[in-house]
């Protein structure tokens, strides 16, 4: 009974890490840029399907697909930024919202239109079958620890390029003061750019784990948007290790309410999320 | 007022618009390499307008700056400030989260990288390489003005634009902060200094000009021009 009790919060903690991944972006760009890309979902979903004719047409390994993805992913959400999103920017939240709310809808019905309404998996072969035992008793996916450990690199990762590198420092600068930042000559567009690009890297490694992990189609979208959301406020806006913290908590809260009833996985993570919003409406790491 | 095209920066008939306002209206200016030029002028004569249109953050602009020879129109201020003209901005503008010194790397990032690097900071403003570590935000004002001018500096300008260096500072602290601008001029480093309070201004400028509603309404040598005449274009007839 134990065991079992056990074996769901180490399930329920391996799901975080994958729920972290579909947050580290959005964390990045809406927590530190305060640039709310409602497309974000949309986005991992796109690179799933990237990835799954990479690895099917192009007969990839996935593991060199998702590597090769990468820099294309900083170069989509470079341009992105640096051309179309950067319009809106200091503008209304209201047009941001709508920008990238038309392109999830343009990125949604181009995958229909593309793939159909089916739904796919990428396959990941010996990652995705193998076990291993953390201690006797308590057996998990070696595709899931991977993933977990994913997470902490990424977030690892976004933590010491925000504090501890240059572009960094301009980052932090942009989000304290855009119009100071433009002043003494940093090009707040450019900082930008490079946040999102960033930021789509991260898009990247989240759909190289979630094509193993779970079926996708083109409607997949706006939930893991909501995931994401749901990680980034639980955490604490803008708090790199703090996501990692929320996607935890919604993972273990989906697990342990789906023992009840399959039917409360997902309640179970709203009904936690909204506790939590109640008890420290900054999150459980806020940023000052 | 004829002077040499040879100038460093020079200001030809720039107008700079906020709307239907005309902010700044036909003023010529130039400053010559090592000089320091003060702009006088009262609240709204347009002197912060004119250092943002030379920085090139203005939308609306007519008229012409040239920046040793080439016209900066057009340029962004990225350029322009890699080229050699840096601004401390009018109420320092620092960024508040972040350390004195990742403030001071942005100007050093952003700028001409010469002969002034952190070395050079701390021996301006011994107090900053204690208070390396702390943010910004959490400095007193006369130590972020000194940020600010670290921040300018590390740029390695030819030219400093300083706005309101002054501004909401006690007048002990003002002392220092001024008293640090002969070192400045000795590195061979030009500067605009604009400012609301005259006489600190004009005490150590070799030339100044006036602003009055956009305009320039008096321009000259500080010791050669009266008090009498400076207040009288300074708040017009």
């Amino acid at each position: 009974m134990v065991g079992a009790l056990i074996n769901q919060l180490v399930q329920g903690v391996l799901l975080g890490g994958l729920y972290t991944l579909f947050a580290a972006g959005l964390s990045f760009s809406a927590g530190v840029m305060r640039f709310v890309n409602i497309a974000h979902g949309d986005f991992i979903v796109l690179a799933c399907f990237a990835l799954l004719t990479m690895t099917t047409t192009l007969g990839l390994h996935p593991v060199v697909a998702m590597v090769l993805l990468l820099p294309v992913a900083f170069a989509v959400g470079f341009t992105l930024q640096r051309f179309l999103l950067q319009r809106v920017v200091g503008e209304k939240i209201l047009l941001v919202i709508l920008v990238t709310f038309g392109l999830s809808i343009i990125i949604q019905n181009g995958l229909l239109e593309v793939y159909g309404a089916d739904t796919h998996k990428v396959a990941g072969g010996w990652m995705e079958t193998s076990t291993i035992a953390l201690v006797p008793g308590v057996n998990v996916g070696l595709f899931s620890v991977l993933t977990f450990i994913a997470a902490v690199i990424v977030v690892g990762s976004l933590d010491l390029l925000l504090y501890r590198s240059g572009i960094g420092s301009k980052i932090r600068a942009v989000s304290d003061d855009v119009a100071a930042a433009d002043l003494i000559g940093l090009s707040s567009a450019w900082v930008y750019a490079m946040a999102m690009g960033i930021s789509f890297v991260t898009i990247g490694v989240a759909a190289g784990f979630m094509s193993i992990w779970s079926n996708f189609d083109p409607s997949a979208g706006p939930t893991h948007l909501l995931i994401a959301f749901e990680v980034i406020v639980l955490g604490g806006l803008g708090s790199m290790w703090g996501s990692l913290a929320g996607g935890v908590v919604l993972g273990v809260a989906q697990t342990i309410g789906a023992q009840f009833d399959v039917a409360w996985q997902i309640m179970a993570g709203h009904i936690v999320f909204l506790a939590v919003l109640v008890v420290r409406p900054n999150g459980l790491f806020p940023k000052h | 007022m004829a002077r040499t095209n040879a100038a460093l920066l020079q200001v030809e008939g720039l107008s700079v618009f906020y709307g239907d306002f005309k902010a700044v209206d036909g003023v010529e200016l130039s400053v010559d390499a090592g000089e320091i030029v003060s702009i006088i002028g009262a609240n709204g004569a347009g002197k912060s307008t004119l250092l943002k249109a030379i920085i090139g953050q203005s939308n609306r602009v007519e008229g012409r700056v040239r920046f040793d020879g080439a016209d900066l129109a057009g340029r962004s201020t990225a350029d322009i400030v890699a080229r050699g003209i840096a601004l401390v901005p009018e109420g320092r503008r620092l960024f508040a989260s972040l350390s004195v010194e990742e403030n001071l790397r942005l100007g050093w990032a952003v700028g001409r990288k010469g002969a002034i690097g952190f070395d050079e900071v701390w021996r301006l403003f011994p107090i900053l390489e204690e208070r390396r570590r702390q943010k910004a935000g959490l400095l007193s004002g006369g130590e972020q003005q000194m940020v600010a001018l670290g921040r300018g500096l590390l740029a390695n300008p030819r030219i400093l634009l300083c706005d309101e260096i002054s501004l909401g500072l006690a007048p002990i602290v003002i002392n220092d902060l001024y008293a640090i601008i002969p070192t400045i001029k000795a590195s061979g480093i030009a500067m605009v200094i604009v400012e609301q309070d005259t006489t600190r201004s004009l005490a150590v400028a070799d030339r100044f000009y006036c602003l009055l509603e956009g305009r320039v309404t008096l321009a000259g040598i500080p010791a050669d021009t009266s008090r009498d005449a400076v207040m009288k274009h300074y708040f017009g007839e």
